[in-house]
């Protein structure tokens, strides 16, 4: 295996993780601590060696704020609707495997929001193809199609959410272009939502 | 009074997590298969932690406190989906599940096309997307 | 708060049977998993509860410890699960 020498600015937001979980742990943040944690968290990344995530360069904290709020929403909603399914429907209960292509190809996109996914509503992640970047979904209580469609709008709208949040430029583009498709279908139709 | 406050929230924070834990354990008794008992034990297990671990802020009230919880609950969300995806995706292909109970199963048509495709192959069970 | 600490007791005592329930019955191994996952949570919220009651925080990092070990223990199973075909 070669090992190429990554460039410290890739490696930064990690060792700021490392040493952010050192001080967090130690419940101490006066700086010797923080230097000596940045010190261990330079050697692991150096010795231990991962390939780096390759982060687009965009974080937008505007976008990130609601999401975390949105996701907590969802969190207590599906967490609910799971003890409420256990309890009332239990053995007779009808699932399905939905397969939803999403729009972005970096490999951080689709792995943040299959974590999403598996984290919020009554869905799972059990296989994902690279090459379409599609994900294949277990999803509790659909027993019609109209319910896989609203799932699959769902998963999109997660997906939209992470690409204005830490989305590349290109992904970013794409869904510009694609509201505004939107927009002018809803202008053409008299205003009537899809 | 203000003591009062903090003690009731914490109860109602406590009582919470605790009901995601027999959420947690009713799923795992009356889903059917394997992938569904998958939803009851993934999903409350996280909002019950995060629950938990409000009530010991609250008890606690000091700010040193919360970076340690903060990464108590991030390392819960990074590592639950990883480990349902795993125990999903080998129950899957395992076929440890009830195909009776699927209304629709779209993975299935792609694998189909796909072993159809390489049937000539010497090993048709070899899914294109492992890594 | 005495009651409720025992009624949160009881239910955390409840889930546990569940999932040493499904331990014991499970018809594969993966839901075996599945359950000392549970299990494991269910500790781990038992050890939470006691330190926001009595108001110490000497278990936080095993907290940590417990779900980085439920982690790897689902999946180092699930791996031989799959590769055992």
């Amino acid at each position: 295996m070669t090992r190429e020498r990554i460039p410290f600015i890739t490696e930064l937001p990690l060792i700021i993780w490392l040493v952010i979980v050192w001080g967090a742990l130690w419940q101490d943040f006066s700086p010797g601590n923080l230097i000596f944690g940045g010190l261990i968290a330079y050697a692991v990344a150096n010795l231990l060696y991962l390939p780096p995530v390759e982060l687009s360069g965009r974080f937008n904290v505007l976008y990130a704020v609601p999401f975390v709020g949105r996701f907590i929403y969802k969190l207590v909603v599906a967490s609910f609707e799971v003890f409420w399914l256990s309890l009332t429907r239990g053995p007779r209960l009808v699932n399905a495997v939905v397969a939803v292509q999403l729009r972005s190809q970096s490999d951080l996109l689709v792995t943040t929001t299959g974590h999403a996914l598996s984290l919020i509503p009554g869905s799972l992640v059990i296989e994902v193809d690279r090459s379409t970047s599609t994900l294949y979904l277990h999803c509790l209580n659909i027993e019609t199609p109209g319910d896989a469609a609203k799932i699959r709008s769902d998963v999109r709208a997660t997906e939209a959410w992470l690409i204005r949040i830490m989305g590349t430029r290109d992904d970013l583009a794409l869904l510009q272009t694609e509201d505004r498709f939107a927009q002018e279908n809803d202008n053409r139709e008299g205003g009537v939502s899809k | 009074m203000n003591d009062t406050v903090i003690d009731v929230l914490t109860a109602i924070c406590l009582l919470g997590g605790a009901l995601m834990s027999v959420a947690a354990g009713v799923g795992l008794l009356r889903f059917p298969d394997l992938l569904a008992r998958m939803h009851a034990a993934t999903k409350p297990q996280v909002l019950g932690l995060l629950l938990f671990l409000l009530a010991i802020g609250l008890q606690m009230r000091s700010w040193v406190l919360v970076p340690v919880l903060m990464v108590c609950w991030i390392f819960m969300l990074l590592t639950v989906p990883v480990s349902a995806h795993m125990v999903g995706r080998a129950g899957y292909r395992t076929k440890h599940m009830r195909r009776d109970l699927l209304s629709m199963d779209e993975l299935d048509e792609v694998v189909e096309k796909a072993a159809n495709k390489r049937a000539p192959d010497r090993n048709p069970t070899e899914r294109p997307d492992e890594t | 708060m005495t009651v409720a600490v025992i009624v949160v007791g009881l239910l955390l005592g409840l889930a546990s049977l569940c999932a040493l329930y499904r331990i014991a019955r499970g018809p594969s191994i993966l839901d075996r998993v599945l359950a000392i996952d549970v299990l494991l949570a269910t500790i781990g919220g038992a050890l939470a509860v006691d330190m926001a009651v009595n108001r110490h925080l000497d278990n936080v990092v095993l907290l940590v410890a417990i779900s980085v070990i439920g982690f790897i223990g689902s999946v180092t199973v699930a791996r031989f699960v799959t590769d055992r075909k």
